[in-house]
């Protein structure tokens, strides 16, 4: 445990350092803000519109955003240790591959965590002040609910940026399959689900369809996040697939706690079996 | 307790076996050399000591226990070769990280930068440093938590002399404690004098090992004699051959001096009977060096055909 945790405070320092956690902070607290306070432009009006609206539009920010910065986060993490020349000697000390991998992922997990809750939270909190008469409950509520959510979503994307940088032997190839996982999760998946949905003109098992959309960790983030607002009505393309989920909310965090769990495994279970 | 002890080891990578059969051992309050040539299988050993690989076939143990478990892995010093570190921290900064996944003291960071002369630069950036400098980090990575067992790759590298000459006087002082070390090095003339043993490898298999004395006797290396006349060569030349000292007797003459290879159970024989005949005026004694004997041992075919990768 001592060795897994001396890996990731390196990870957390470098990233205070490198003024990472800072900048991943301030570009979502600018986001919040520019969000709820000109969301509301295309219908006309400039200010604070709701609470629903906003956390459903920085949600579907989210989306591009947080697997892009987790991807760039993390797909370094074994390859570029390897390539700076100090895996062989970490490999030599008393810590496991295990202990190694867990370490830089606590590292850039609590990286991406502090920077979302930072982020996000000032800006939560600069409208619960800026804002006249709001509910600062539902507010509190949706905004965390929003930041967890957002950190597990960046978890699943460090450990999937894991499962390439294990695999891989030079840096910038890495960086294109990650790139390449980036592409596939949020522009490609949801094309095809909706390919699938017309071309099949209702063919295809409508009780297994739903179901899909566990299988891409941005739709179950996005789903926890507009859904938990709506009643299905303002659902558009895939999403209004979620509507006929039989899972509730406690089954999409549970589905969004295994897009972490599982890459991560895997990404363990390739790094033993690495060459070093 | 030996520091490790390698049984009839074997390795393959993919279908190429890389180590035939190898069988070493260390013991504590010695330095061995390491020689051989590049893809000799000096790297794999390395690997397979320090448990980054287990073996295709025989047994590795260090330490009394089994190579790359933690127990173990804690009281080994290594300094892999070209050792590079994360360029953006001090270089304080990498040895406390090091020390911390060692469980060594902080208290010995300062210290150990101070034993390899970084006590100006520690808290520089290490990509400021230069190789020399990297190379003393390095070493005061591998002393961290005071090593039992203490395995070097070519730990000059970089060095300047006077820093060099620390090195090796360091070495010393360790080995006294009692440390196991391990030396790899292609500068043969430089660990002469310091290592206790010597290991040859050449294409994955141990060709010799011992002191340079028993290296020597296996190696039937001839022993040469530099000799100055007392009146002329030709005289000299004469009481060499009739003094019918065992065979194989090599003569040359160099700069009016007399060169005469002679295997080592001959050379007594041979001195007496040419110091009986008054025709020397000075006599040299040249024993084969730790390159002559590794030549020896792998084979002068250079270049050609030992091409392979580490």
């Amino acid at each position: 445990m001592n060795s897994i945790w001396t890996i990731a405070r390196k990870e957390l320092s470098d990233s205070f350092r490198n003024r990472w956690l800072i900048a991943i902070a301030l570009v979502f607290a600018t986001l919040a803000l520019g969000i709820a306070w000109f969301g509301a432009a295309a219908s006309g009006q400039v200010g604070y519109a709701s609470t629903p609206a906003t956390i459903a539009s920085l949600a579907s920010l989210g989306i591009f955003l947080i697997p892009l910065i987790a991807l760039l986060l993390a797909y370094d993490a074994i390859v570029g240790e390897e390539e700076g020349g100090t895996l062989l000697l970490l490999m030599t000390y008393p810590l496991s591959r295990g202990q190694l991998l867990f370490g830089k992922f606590l590292g850039h997990g609590l990286t991406l965590a502090l920077a979302t809750l930072a982020g996000f939270g000032v800006a939560g909190i600069a409208i619960a002040m800026l804002v006249d008469d709001i509910a600062v409950g539902a507010l509190a509520i949706a905004m965390l609910r929003f930041i967890a959510s957002t950190t597990l979503l960046g978890w699943g994307f460090i450990a999937l940026a894991y499962v390439v940088s294990v695999r891989v032997g030079e840096k910038p190839v890495a960086a294109g399959l990650a790139l390449a996982i980036w592409f596939f999760f949020v522009l490609v998946f949801d094309l095809l689900l909706l390919g699938v949905l017309v071309a099949s003109q209702g063919e295809f098992n409508p009780d297994l369809l739903p179901w899909l959309l566990l299988l891409n960790p941005t739709d179950i983030y996005r789903l926890l996040n507009i859904v938990a607002f709506s009643d299905g009505a303002q659902l558009s393309g895939v999403l209004s697939l979620g509507s006929d989920l039989p899972v509730g909310p406690a089954g999409l965090w549970l589905a969004l706690v295994l897009w972490f769990v599982i890459p991560l495994t895997g990404a363990w279970a390739l790094f033993r079996k690495r060459r070093i | 307790m030996s520091c490790f002890h390698l049984e009839n080891v074997s390795y393959r990578y993919d279908k190429a076996l890389v180590l035939n059969g190898v069988d070493l051992r260390l013991e504590p309050g010695e330095i061995l050399g390491l020689f051989g040539h590049n893809g000799a299988g000096k790297t794999t050993s390395i690997k397979l000591i320090l448990g980054l690989m287990r073996p295709t076939g025989g047994r590795v143990s260090v330490l009394d226990g089994e190579a790359g478990d933690p127990g173990v892995s804690q009281h080994i010093g290594y300094l892999p070769e070209n050792v590079m570190f994360y360029p953006q921290l001090t270089g304080r900064e990498i040895l406390a990280h090091f020390a911390r996944l060692k469980g060594a003291s902080l208290r010995q960071v300062p210290e150990l930068l101070g034993q390899v002369g970084l006590d100006d630069a520690m808290d520089a950036r290490v990509k400021t440093y230069s190789k020399g400098m990297r190379q003393r980090l390095g070493l005061a990575q591998a002393l961290l938590g005071k090593p039992r067992l203490l395995m070097l790759d070519e730990p000059t590298v970089g060095l300047d002399p006077v820093a060099t000459a620390d090195l090796y006087r360091l070495l010393r002082k360790l080995r006294d404690k009692g440390t196991g070390i391990v030396l790899c090095s292609h500068v043969l003339p430089g660990v002469e004098p310091y290592i206790d043993r010597a290991a040859i490898l050449t294409d994955g298999s141990l060709k010799a090992v011992g002191d340079l004395g028993a290296l020597r006797r296996q190696a039937h290396m001839p022993v040469t004699l530099s000799l100055e006349p007392e009146n002329s060569v030709e005289a000299l030349e004469a009481a060499v051959n009739s003094a019918q000292a065992t065979e194989g007797l090599m003569v040359h003459h160099d700069n009016g001096r007399l060169h005469v290879d002679v295997q080592p159970s001959g050379k007594m024989a041979l001195v007496k009977a040419l110091m009986a005949s008054g025709e020397v005026r000075d006599l040299g004694i040249y024993q084969p060096t730790l390159e002559d004997v590794y030549v020896h041992f792998i084979g002068s075919g250079g270049l050609a055909h030992r091409g392979g990768a580490q």
